[in-house]
C-alpha cells in the first residue's frame, strides 16, 4: 500500500484482513459494512492466519474473495454443518460461518438449530436484509408482513405465507449457545455497536465458550426498490420494530469479556 | 492379524479406523446403523471426531467441511439416507476433494424396506447428484472384500481426489463371517497443496464448486475426464470364475454375485461350462473384459437383485454379440442359489436370440414364477 499520511494522522485504512478484490455488492448495500467489521475484528485479534470462513449461497456467496484467510464455499444454508466439520477435526482453528436470511433462516435452519444445539464452538455472522437479495427478491422467512417482495407482490399475506422469523431469540434458548445478540448497519452508533459484538462472538470461539452468533438487520437497497439512504432509514423505522435490538443471550463465561 | 467373527457393518467401520480415519458424521438408518454405532463408541476412545449428525443433509456437509482440511473422513448411510446425501457429494466432487462413502443398500423405492437390495446401482454408477462428474464404486461380496476395499477406498479418494462410494447390499452389513482385519496404520494428516487448514505462513486457499465463468466450468468438467481417464485405465477391478473354458457367462456384483457363485459350482457339477464374472469395481465397469467374453462365449446371463441396472452395462459391453439373459429379484428380495442355477440351466438348453430389452422376457417368467 503507498502510504500518503503520516502514521501517526492514519485514521481509516484497508484491514489487512482484506484482500484488494474490488467489491461485487450494489452501492449502499451493508453486506460490504459487515464484510469490514468481520476483518477489522480478525486483524484486532491477530486471527487471520488461523481463521477459516465459510461462505453461504446468497448475495454473499463470493465472501472468500474478500478476506485474507482460508474460505470453503457451503452449498445453500449448510454453512454450520460445513462449519462443524472443519471445527471438529481442526479445534485450534477459528472457523465462521457468514449467512443470509434465506440461507440461515429458510432452507438452512435444521443445520443452524443444530449447530447452536450442540453448542458448536463457532461464530455465526447472519446478514438479515428481509429478502432473497441473490435471486431476485423473493419473500424470505424475515420479510415483514405486509411487505412487497417479487414472490409476495400484495404484500406478504400472515394468513397465507406465515409470519416473520426472529432467529436470534429461537437460538438464545440452545443451551449450547453461549453468545447471541441482533444489532444493526443503520447508523454509525449501531455499526460501532455490531462490531464490538462480532468482537466479543469471536472471543467466545476463542475461549471455547460455545456457539455464537451476531445477527445483523442489513439493507438491500436493490431488491427493496428505494435508495441506500431511505433504506437506512426504513431499516430504522420498520425492521428494529420487528427485530428489537439487544442481547439475547450471554453466557455466564461470555459476560465478562471487554471488547 | 488373526481371523474373527465379524459382522459386515463392524467390520467396515473398523477397518476404516485402522486406515487412517479421522471423523466420521453420519444419522441413524437400517441396515447400516452398526457402522455409525461402532463409529460412537470407538473414535472419541482414540480422540478422534464423532458426530451424530440432525440429518443426512447435515452429516453428508459436515463431511465436505472436514474433508477440505486434508482430514480422512467418511460417511455412511442406507438407500434413503444417501437420496438425501447426493447433493452434498456432488459439492465434493465439484470440488475436488477426496470422501469415501458406505451406501448399504436396502429395498425400494422410498421408504421401501430394510431388506438387502442393489436398487441404488444407478444412483451410485450414473446418477446421484446434479451434474457430470465421475466417481469410484466398489462392491464387495463377502466381510473380507468389504474390509479390503474400505481401506483401499481412502487411497483412491486421495490418489485422484474424488468420490469413493462402496455400496453394499444389506446382507454383507448385516451377516457376520469370519475375517481379518488390517493392522492399526497411525493417523496420518497430510498438508495437501489445496487443503483449507489455515493460511499459516502460506497463501491463502479457496475450496468451492463455483465456476461462474462456464467456460471454467468447462475446463473443470475436462480436467475431472481427464482423471476418470486415469481411473479407467488403472482401477477396473473384478474377479473371474471358471471363465477359462466358460460357454456360458453369469454375470453378478456383491451378494448376487455371491450367490451365483454357489450356483455356477453346482452346475460345473452336471457338466455345464459355465462361469462367473463378478464386478468388483461397478466404476469404472470392466468393459473390455466382457467385450473379450462376448467374443468366445455362447450367452451371458446377468443376476441382480434390483429391476436390470447393471444389465445395461453389460449390453453395452457385449454390443449385441450374443444373447444377454437377465434374471432380477427387487424389492429386498435375495435370489436362491438353486433358483439361478435353475436360469442357468435353461440358458444352457434354450436355443436364445438378442433381445433388444431382456427385461420383458424375464418379466414375463417372474409372473409365471408368482402364480
Ligand atoms: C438448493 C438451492 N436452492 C435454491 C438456490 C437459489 N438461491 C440462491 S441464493 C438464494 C436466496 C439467498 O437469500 P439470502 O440467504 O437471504 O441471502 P441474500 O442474497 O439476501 O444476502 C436462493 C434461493 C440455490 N442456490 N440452492
Ligand atoms: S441485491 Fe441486495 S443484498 Fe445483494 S448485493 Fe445488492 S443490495 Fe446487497
Ligand atoms: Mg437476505
Amino acid at each position: 500500500m503507498v502510504t500518503i499520511v503520516k502514521p501517526e494522522n492514519l485514521v481509516y485504512s484497508r484491514p489487512q484482513a482484506f484482500t484488494e478484490f474490488p467489491t461485487h455488492y450494489c452501492p449502499g448495500c451493508t453486506h460490504g459494512v459487515a464484510h469490514r467489521l468481520i476483518a477489522e475484528v480478525l486483524d484486532e485479534m491477530a486471527l487471520t492466519e488461523r481463521t477459516i470462513g465459510v461462505a453461504p449461497v446468497g448475495c454473499s456467496v463470493f465472501a472468500y474473495n474478500y478476506f485474507d484467510c482460508d474460505f470453503v464455499e457451503a452449498a445453500h444454508g449448510r454453512a454450520p454443518a460445513m462449519a462443524t466439520g472443519i471445527k471438529r477435526v481442526l479445534p485450534e482453528r477459528i472457523v465462521f460461518t457468514y449467512q443470509g436470511d434465506g440461507d440461515l433462516a429458510s432452507i438452512g435452519m435444521a443445520e443452524i438449530m443444530h449447530a447452536a444445539a450442540r453448542g458448536e464452538n463457532i461464530t455465526v455472522v447472519f446478514i438479515n436484509n428481509a429478502i432473497y437479495g441473490m435471486t431476485g427478491g423473493q419473500m424470505a422467512p424475515t420479510t415483514l408482513p405486509g411487505m412487497k417482495t417479487t414472490s409476495s407482490p400484495l404484500g406478504r399475506d400472515v394468513e397465507t405465507q406465515g409470519f416473520p422469523i426472529r432467529m436470534s431469540e429461537i437460538l438464545a434458548n440452545m443451551d449450547g449457545a453461549g453468545y447471541i445478540v441482533r444489532r444493526s448497519l443503520h447508523d454509525p452508533k449501531n455499526i460501532r455497536m455490531a462490531k464490538k459484538a462480532i468482537r466479543i462472538a469471536f472471543e467466545t470461539q476463542v475461549r471455547g465458550l460455545g456457539f455464537s452468533m451476531v445477527e445483523l438487520l442489513s439493507t438491500c437497497p436493490t431488491n427493496w426498490g428505494i435508495s441506500p439512504l431511505e433504506s437506512l432509514t426504513w431499516v430504522e423505522e420498520h425492521m428494529v420494530p420487528a427485530y428489537p435490538l439487544g442481547d439475547y443471550k450471554v453466557a455466564a463465561g461470555v459476560a465478562g469479556i471487554k471488547a | 492379524m488373526p481371523r474373527e467373527l465379524l459382522k459386515g457393518n463392524v467390520a467396515m467401520a473398523e477397518a476404516a479406523i485402522r486406515a487412517g480415519l479421522e471423523a466420521y458424521f453420519g444419522y441413524p438408518i437400517t441396515p447400516q446403523t452398526e457402522i455409525l454405532e461402532h463409529f460412537s463408541k470407538r473414535l472419541p476412545e482414540l480422540g478422534r471426531a464423532f458426530v451424530q449428525a440432525e440429518s443426512e443433509v447435515a452429516a453428508i456437509n459436515m463431511i465436505y467441511g472436514a474433508a477440505c482440511t486434508g482430514a480422512r473422513v467418511m460417511g455412511s448411510s442406507s438407500s434413503p439416507g444417501v437420496s438425501l446425501m447426493m447433493e452434498g457429494l456432488s459439492y465434493i466432487a465439484g470440488t475436488e476433494i477426496p470422501t469415501v462413502l458406505i451406501n448399504v443398500m436396502r429395498g425400494g423405492p422410498g421408504l421401501g424396506n430394510i431388506a438387502p437390495s442393489q436398487g441404488d446401482y444407478f444412483q451410485a454408477v450414473y446418477g446421484g447428484g446434479h451434474g457430470d462428474y465421475p466417481r469410484i464404486v466398489l462392491a464387495p461380496s463377502t466381510v473380507q472384500e468389504a474390509i479390503d476395499l474400505t481401506v483401499l477406498s481412502f487411497d483412491l479418494a486421495e490418489k485422484y481426489r474424488t468420490v469413493v462410494i462402496l455400496i453394499a447390499d444389506g446382507s454383507i452389513g448385516q451377516m457376520m463371517e469370519p475375517a481379518e482385519l488390517p493392522e492399526m496404520r497411525p493417523v496420518n494428516r497430510v498438508d495437501w497443496p489445496w487443503a483449507t487448514n489455515g493460511a499459516i505462513g502460506r497463501e491463502r486457499r479457496i475450496l468451492s464448486s463455483i465456476y461462474i465463468d462456464p467456460n471454467e466450468e468447462e475446463i473443470t468438467n475436462l480436467r475431472l475426464f481427464e482423471r476418470w481417464k486415469e481411473i479407467q485405465k488403472n482401477e477396473v477391478r473384478y474377479k473371474e470364475y471358471y471363465c477359462d473354458d466358460a460357454d456360458f457367462v453369469v454375470v453378478g456384483f456383491g451378494t448376487a454375485g455371491r450367490v451365483a457363485l454357489s450356483s455356477v459350482r453346482a452346475a460345473r457339477q452336471q457338466g455345464i461350462k459355465v462361469g462367473l464374472l463378478r464386478p468388483v469395481s461397478l466404476s469404472p465397469f470392466p468393459y473390455q473384459v466382457l467385450d473379450e467374453l462376448s467374443k468366445r462365449v455362447q450367452a451371458f446371463l446377468v443376476v441382480e437383485m434390483n429391476m436390470g441396472q447393471m444389465l445395461n452395462d453389460v449390453l453395452m459391453a457385449t454390443k449385441g454379440r450374443v444373447p444377454v439373459e437377465f434374471h432380477g429379484r427387487p424389492g429386498g428380495v435375495v435370489p436362491f442359489p438353486d433358483e439361478i442355477l435353475a436360469e442357468i440351466q435353461r440358458v444352457a438348453t434354450t436355443k436364445l436370440s438378442v433381445a433388444p430389452d431382456p427385461r420383458h422376457a424375464w418379466y414375463d417368467r417372474m409372473l409365471a414364477m408368482t402364480k
